[in-house]
């Protein structure tokens, strides 16, 4: 987690910190679909947050389904403050494929700086190798850098700075 | 991407709206939602959407009656179903309608993706096709017919209010106006324009070439026919056949013509088969039709039959306004098929122009700066390249002296105000010249 923290600081220019809670999962699983319901795990994602957090991504390793899509990898609201990501679907084990902890990691830190860029106000970017790059299959999300490109990177300087003013004292 | 293109989701289950809302907006499109059909359409009465996405199923109006009333609307958006598994039937249904997609419920995120891509493309195919569309009306509009007169305006607005119709057109008009370019504007602007415009010059053909020409001929119809040939009414099928000079044509022609107005078809000469065409007439002359069927010279029942609607071209002497911009627009479509850098027209040469009375009208006009720009070298079109004797004769002049101090100006320049030579081609002594000069107040032109 080191690197993936140390990784998010340099993007988004934040103090970042890392905080293990436990939740009782069993109050948001649907066992119709044999997965986790992220709209409701996002709320309380949210009640959790600290008030001192500028943003707030809460990690897991279950599957997670929001009700109009099959999967997710993870999801934020644009301009939000919280969002959440899984572990699970980024497995190269869940593909059949042998098992790579290095690239899972790759793969987990990417959506967590891709939503983290959604609660900055960042939309999904056409460039290639941008990390905003809309990614639907783990194979997409491999194609792109852990990177904003120019473009993004400059909306999301911006934001920064109109956030700095107001919230000197938070963190990521 | 040119403009954000506009979602609108449709269902009414708020998870499901909420869901899509945020993913698109992730995407950058422009999102709305509402929660039941009836809300969807006062919603797509107030403004445009690019994209519907709507359940199957909803309490009150379902999907298939929402997408038939959407169907009405002028600017009608890519309607895509979305629907569980248990009524496929039915979405495929809506497919046979015209919908453009389904997808069934919960969507695989690529499946999604890949759909709203498929449709902005669409979107995007749709708009490029219409704007094209535009583009290739208003070029022929503006190409050729050059002016801001409002006697210019008064026919092209006549032109555009005719165009949409089929009625039969007389243009009418001195020789040189434009007749020919005012036939094309309509036909251009007609929903004939896919189809050719045909241009026959009656004047220029005998009556038996004529007959041949506008009805065709068989193998062997006479000497020399030695192929069957398409006549210009056949060729004019789904367009527009243009008679230039109408008042021209034999009686025999006018029996004729009046025929196939009537039935439109015909026989080819030499022919027995009867063909049939699909064609709009509009015919020019420069002359009065009217007084030619008074004195039994045009039929009657022809004339009515062709004088639906008539527009008159003015004379450019009625429309002086329009040279200065008429003679630029020759001077660079001269400049242009000469590979000549461009050139313009010094304010004198222009106000020279301007007095002239231009009886071969535009045609003259543009005569005038083709040949002003063969023989000047410089790259200013100047007084002296116009043809001052034209002048004399085309002016409104109607005294002798002002005559005379026209012509004396005009051998002067010729001669780069030499008296020796001027006189001499004057057949004049120099004393006289000098006499004259001080008469009609002649100056050295700058």
């Amino acid at each position: 987690m080191d690197i993936i923290m140390a990784d998010i600081r340099k993007e988004f220019q934040f103090p970042v910190l890392f905080k293990e809670c436990s939740i009782d999962l069993s109050n948001f699983y649907d066992p119709g679909r044999r997965q986790y319901n992220a709209n409701e795990l996002l709320g309380k994602v949210a009640e959790l947050s600290s008030p001192n957090a500028l943003k707030t991504i809460g990690l897991f390793k279950v599957d997670l389904f929001i009700p109009i899509l099959t999967y997710i990898f993870g999801q934020a609201f644009l301009n939000g403050n919280t969002g959440i990501v899984s572990l699970y679907r980024l497995r190269n084990e869940h593909y059949g494929l042998e098992k790579d902890e290095k690239l899972q990691l790759e793969r987990f830190k990417k959506v967590i700086i891709h939503e983290l860029g959604h609660s900055f106000g960042l939309t999904h970017c056409h460039n290639p190798v941008c990390i905003m790059r809309s990614s639907t299959y783990v194979e997409d999300i491999d194609q792109k850098d852990h990177h904003f490109c120019h473009t993004c990177k400059s909306l999301l300087d911006e934001k920064r700075r109109e956030l700095i003013g107001s919230n000197k004292h938070k963190r990521l | 991407m040119g403009e954000k293109i506009s979602i609108l989701i449709v269902d009414d289950e708020e998870s499901v709206r909420d869901s899509l809302y945020n993913w698109f907006i992730d995407d950058g499109y422009i999102v709305e939602c509402a929660e039941n059909a009836k809300k969807a359409l006062t919603m797509l009465e107030a403004r445009n959407f690019d994209i519907i996405l709507s359940d199957f199923k909803m309490p009150g109006m379902d999907g298939m009656e929402f997408h038939r009333r959407v169907k009405t609307f002028v600017k009608e958006p890519i309607f895509i179903i979305m629907t569980a598994f248990a009524s496929v039937d039915s979405a495929v249904q809506a497919l046979k309608n015209g919908a453009f997609d389904y997808i069934t419920k919960p969507f695989d995120p690529d499946d999604l993706s890949h759909l709203i891509r498929n449709a902005a493309m669409q979107v995007a195919l749709k708009n490029e096709n219409e704007n094209l569309k535009i583009k290739i009306s208003t070029l022929v509009d503006v190409e050729d017919l050059i002016g801001e007169s409002e006697a210019l305006k008064k026919v092209l607005k006549e032109v555009e209010s005719v165009a949409q119709s089929n009625s039969s057109v007389i243009i009418t008009g001195e020789s040189g106006t434009g007749k020919e370019l005012i036939a094309r504007a309509i036909h251009s602007n007609s929903p004939r324009k896919f189809f050719p415009m045909i241009s026959v010059h009656c004047g220029a053909l005998s009556e038996s070439l004529l007959e041949s020409e506008l009805f065709g001929h068989e193998k062997g119809a006479f000497t020399g026919a030695s192929f069957n040939r398409k006549g210009r009414f056949e060729m004019a099928d789904g367009g527009t056949i243009f008679l230039d000079e109408i008042a021209t044509i034999s009686p025999k022609m006018q029996v004729e013509l009046l025929r196939v107005l009537e039935s439109k078809t015909f026989v080819r000469v030499g022919g027995n088969k009867e063909i049939s065409s699909d064609f709009r007439v509009i015919c020019a002359t420069n002359r009065e039709l009217k007084s030619m069927v008074e004195k039994g010279t045009f039929r009657e029942d022809l004339f009515y039959r062709l004088n639906v609607v008539n527009i008159k071209v003015p004379p450019l002497r009625e429309r002086v306004e329009d040279i200065p911009l008429l003679a630029n627009y020759f001077i660079k479509k001269y400049c242009a098929s000469m590979s000549r850098d461009l050139i313009s027209i010094e304010p004198a040469a222009l106000q020279h122009l301007e007095k002239l009375e231009f009886p071969g009208n535009v045609r003259e006009l543009e005569n005038m700066i083709e040949r002003a720009i063969v023989i000047g070298s410089g790259k200013v079109i100047k007084l002296k390249d116009l043809p001052m004797g034209k002048e004399a004769i085309s002016s409104s002049i109607e005294s002798l002296d002002e005559l005379k101090k026209k012509h004396i100006g005009m051998i002067l320049n010729k001669y780069n105000w030499n008296i020796s030579r001027a006189a001499k081609a004057l057949n004049i002594d120099r004393a006289t010249l000098y006499a004259k000069i001080k008469k009609f107040d002649l100056k050295v032109e700058k």
